[in-house]
């Protein structure tokens, strides 16, 4: 069974290795970019030694910001030391859910970049049974999120449907789509349907009680249910993938379709079948981010957890579990980004280029080999393998 | 000028391609070099060519030690290669092909064709190729085109010149002209390194044979060797090139194929009212030479072209609009021309390649739900029953070689309850020994009451298994005749000359 190990090997090393150089490169950055370390360049040792200060203090932070801090055990309780892990998979959540969406059109063969848009609807649905109805708690949830599913498979359906029809590309359509699902937000907040009562900006009813997914770990950390129906959503992919026909059918199409095409597999249904439940999982990440975290329909719905979620993807290769590891990692960075600018001045954006660093040494097997002195990593299986033409 | 290769040695990771290989070719002689697909002759001449770097070895041209580091050096040193697939660019005409990266140009950057054409005229005259420098290379049949690549290698003064199965894609008569176009160009004193593995070629031209197997030089022979000594030599083991097939017993009418027409996207015709029967307990092969309208022919049978029309009727019951999955279920197995493009997946284990068109039916699969254990189990059946030479059947088809690949794809064809068999060249590219098992395994499926459906273009093949041979050209069926049919009645048929052969159809 050694060729398994490697396989093991090859899906963790590469991730790993390629965070542990973009850390490296962003530490680099850090302490260049802080106005205490750049003056000692004449004397090397102070230097060094200012440098791996500089970058130690920011990385210290980074990890208070997103996992542990000592500072904020108040009255001796250990778990409230875990406010920023809470913090973290706040995030994570919805991003683990977008980030599956994109996850499983790249097993398909598609490259969905509108997850974006998809959020959108699904907090759009979300939002209107959220705020419109009065239901019992449980049965409250389910249906906002039925309906955030349903609205956003649709709307990205309809991308798998033209793509199957027309032969328009995915990528072409879905970025569209993205402006489209945006602006049509805008509209839609600013319409009566929307509108908060007795206020004029864009901004919606706010969600009943009924329908919050609740808290895990008592009304202090924020983490809510939206953590365990994005492990769920994560597990069923991973079913649907690896164990069910429609996944065999999803991953042949994506790993040959004229094959699949030969064997008798319909294509343009699996084309259609894939973008509409890649559709339904990032529409089900906008209902979780908005039934769990903000309680209202705002214009910055999705923030940027569509766009993430590409990378999130690229990240886990387009693998659920390591959707969900990358999404955390991404969480972890975004929570504790923050707490890093607070603390000790060190941009946030640093947090922009350790992610951009991440998916660039992801993408770029053979430097990270080259770099480490690997050999048994097999390069050239990238998880994009579709171009224009796919 | 000759061309002495002494020690060899190229490595891919921990596939040696080619092992200390010594190799001489003399002056103004046909050096045929044999061996199977993988045995290492394309790596050898790639780096002969500059393509390739050896690992060690050295290259030596009229006896001095020479470093070819690309196709310029090699060019430099006299050195002309002729690819499998050719450099040539489709739009541009014969003269612009061959200036193509030597352009000479007159005052103010104008392209000077006047002088190259000049060229290709007394090239083309010496040698008698009757080639147009006018002509646009894609209205050209391939044995012109090819003719275009060996005149390129002829005016950059190449003074040995590397075929790379070069007959692969010829027509009988192409090929015997090639054979003697080579002798031709031999006499006049090009040294000629011959790439292939069709013995009854090197027995017709080749000066000397060297036979390399497994990246090593197995040993030389002389032309006058029989065509079975050949072929074990080549293979390691000895080979009997006969099959064994006894009398047809043909049944029922199984596939009926009535006034097919096929389109491409672009409204051109590639099959024009094709009509034919294949009955039960017979093969019947199409034979012709490559791109006469047979890929997209043996498509429609299982519904993988798009405009058809005409009918197809799979024991009487019409299935020329079913989708393919229908048409497969209905009983057809089906064997792609290309194992590695429509046959597998090369990423998907070879347990999941053997399910690719079953894996939604029972065993395999109960509702949605995909039984991994039962997958597991009948690939292992399948894998020992068809001899698929693997370390696992968990590992990626892509990991096996030619013969194994086709073997996989037959299991899971031939493992279904199907009336009819279809397959395309299913022996292209492969091993003397794997094309002997299809061979085999072909008749047996005949003599099991199937109908067989084949599409060949070697005429070896043709001659060995068919019961009836339709031969194909340019989207016809120009004939129908008898399996004993003269190997010359039959070329001349495929190159599109209808003598008075009574039909017997």
């Amino acid at each position: 069974m050694a060729h398994r190990g490697s396989a093991v090997v090859q899906k963790v090393a590469l991730p790993a290795l390629a965070f542990l150089l973009a850390l490296l490169s962003g530490g680099i950055l850090i302490a260049l970019s802080d106005p205490l370390v750049l003056p000692l360049i004449g004397s090397p040792w102070k230097f060094v030694k200012a440098a791996f200060r500089s970058a130690g203090k920011a990385y210290l932070a980074l990890f208070q910001g997103s996992f542990f801090d000592t500072n904020l055990m108040t009255h001796g309780s250990f778990i409230s030391g875990f406010y920023p892990f809470s913090e973290t998979l706040v995030i994570a959540a919805p991003l683990i859910l977008a980030g599956l969406s994109v996850a499983l059109a790249f097993r398909a063969g598609l490259f969905n970049i509108g997850a974006q848009g998809q959020f959108i609807f699904g907090a759009i649905g979300a939002s209107y049974i959220g705020f419109k109805f009065e239901l019992p708690p449980v049965l409250h949830v389910l249906f906002a999120i039925l309906g955030a599913i349903l609205l956003s498979a649709i709307w990205g359906g309809l991308v798998g449907l033209l793509k199957a029809r027309t032969g328009a590309h995915e990528v072409i359509v879905t970025i569209m789509l993205n402006y489209v699902a945006a602006y049509f937000l805008l509209w839609l907040l600013k319409t009566e349907l929307f509108l908060r009562p007795g206020r004029l900006d864009p901004l919606a009813p706010p969600i009943n009680q009924s329908a919050h997914l609740p808290h895990l770990l008592g009304k202090d950390l924020r983490v809510n249910a939206g953590l365990l129906i994005a492990l769920g959503a994560a597990f069923f992919l991973w079913w649907l993938l690896n164990r069910s026909t429609w996944g065999f059918r999803f991953r042949a199409v994506g790993a040959n379709a004229a094959a699949a095409r030969t064997a008798g597999i319909s294509v343009p249904f699996v084309t259609t079948a894939v973008m509409a439940i890649a559709g339904g999982l990032a529409g089900l990440g906008g209902a979780v981010q908005t039934l769990g975290t903000q309680y209202a329909l705002t214009t910055d719905a999705a923030g940027s957890f569509g766009f993430d979620a590409i990378t999130v993807a690229l990240l886990g290769r387009a693998n659920p579990i390591g959707t969900v590891f990358a999404a955390i990692l991404f969480g972890g960075l975004r929570a504790g980004g923050s707490t890093m600018q607070a603390n000790t001045q060190t941009p946030i954006d640093i947090v922009l280029v350790i992610q951009a660093l991440i998916v660039l040494f992801i993408s770029a097997p053979a430097l990270v080999k080259y770099i480490f002195r690997l050999r048994d990593i097999k390069t050239g299986s990238s998880v994009v393998s579709k171009g224009w033409n796919g | 000028m000759s061309l002495e290769l002494r020690g060899i040695t190229k490595s891919f990771g921990a596939l040696v391609a080619n092992d200390g290989i010594d190799l001489v070719v003399g002056d103004g002689e046909i050096h045929a070099i044999l061996g199977e697909n993988g045995a290492g002759k394309s790596t050898l001449m790639n780096i002969v060519y500059g393509l390739l770097d050896p690992d060690s070895g050295s290259i030596l041209v009229d006896g001095k030690e020479t470093i070819i580091n690309g196709p310029g050096d090699a060019l430099a040193a006299g050195i002309g290669m002729v690819h499998q697939h050719f450099m040539l660019i489709p739009v541009f005409s014969v003269a612009e092909n061959i200036v193509l990266g030597h352009e000479k140009t007159k005052r103010f950057g104008i392209l000077d064709l006047d002088a190259a054409k000049e060229e290709i005229r007394r090239v083309s005259k010496e040698f008698n190729f009757d080639v147009d420098p006018d002509a646009i290379v894609e209205d050209l049949p391939v044995g012109i085109q090819q003719r275009v690549e060996i005149i390129r290698a002829l005016i950059y003064d190449a003074k040995v010149l590397i075929l790379d199965e070069p007959t692969a894609v010829l027509t009988p008569q192409e090929t015997d002209e090639l054979l003697k176009n080579m002798k031709n160009l031999r006499d006049k004193g090009t040294s000629i390194v011959f790439i292939t593995h069709k013995l009854r070629e090197v027995k017709e031209a080749a000066d000397k044979i060297t036979v390399i197997r497994r990246g090593k030089v197995v040993g030389t022979a002389s032309p006058s060797a029989s065509q079975e000594e050949l072929a074990s030599l080549m293979v390691g083991r000895p080979i009997s090139l006969e099959v064994d097939k006894g009398p047809a017993n043909p049944g029922a009418v199984i596939l009926s194929v009535k006034n097919l027409n096929i389109h491409d996207a672009t409204g051109r015709r590639l099959v024009r009212d094709v009509s034919f029967d294949v009955r039960a307990g017979e093969i019947v092969v199409v034979a012709g030479v490559q791109g006469n309208g047979q890929t997209e022919l043996a498509e429609s049978i299982v519904g993988l072209q798009e405009f058809v029309d005409g009918t197809i009727t799979l024991d009487g019951l019409d299935i020329s609009s079913s989708s393919v999955r229908d048409v497969l279920q209905s009983g057809i197995a089906f064997v792609p021309e290309s194992r590695e493009l429509n046959g597998l997946i090369g990423s998907f284990s070879i347990a999941e390649n053997l399910i690719l068109d079953v894996h939604d039916l029972p065993p395999y699969a109960k509702g949605p739900v995909l039984s991994p254990a039962i997958v597991a189990r009948e690939a292992e059946l399948r894998v020992k029953e068809f001899d698929v030479r693997l370390q696992s059947i968990q590992d990626p088809a892509s990991s096996l070689s030619g013969g194994n690949k086709q073997k996989v794809v037959l299991a899971r064809e031939l493992s279904r309850p199907v009336k009819l068999v279809v397959a395309s060249q299913p022996t292209r590219g492969l091993d003397v020994g794997s094309v002997d098992f299809v061979h085999e395994r072909i008749i047996a499926e005949r003599d099991s009451g199937r109908a067989v459906l084949l599409f060949s273009t070697e005429l070896d093949e043709v001659i060995a298994l068919a019961d009836r041979i339709a031969v194909m050209y340019r989207g016809e069926i120009i004939a129908i005749v008898p399996p004993d049919t003269s190997c010359e009645q039959l070329g001349l048929l495929m190159a599109g000359i209808h003598p008075d052969i009574k039909k017997s159809a």
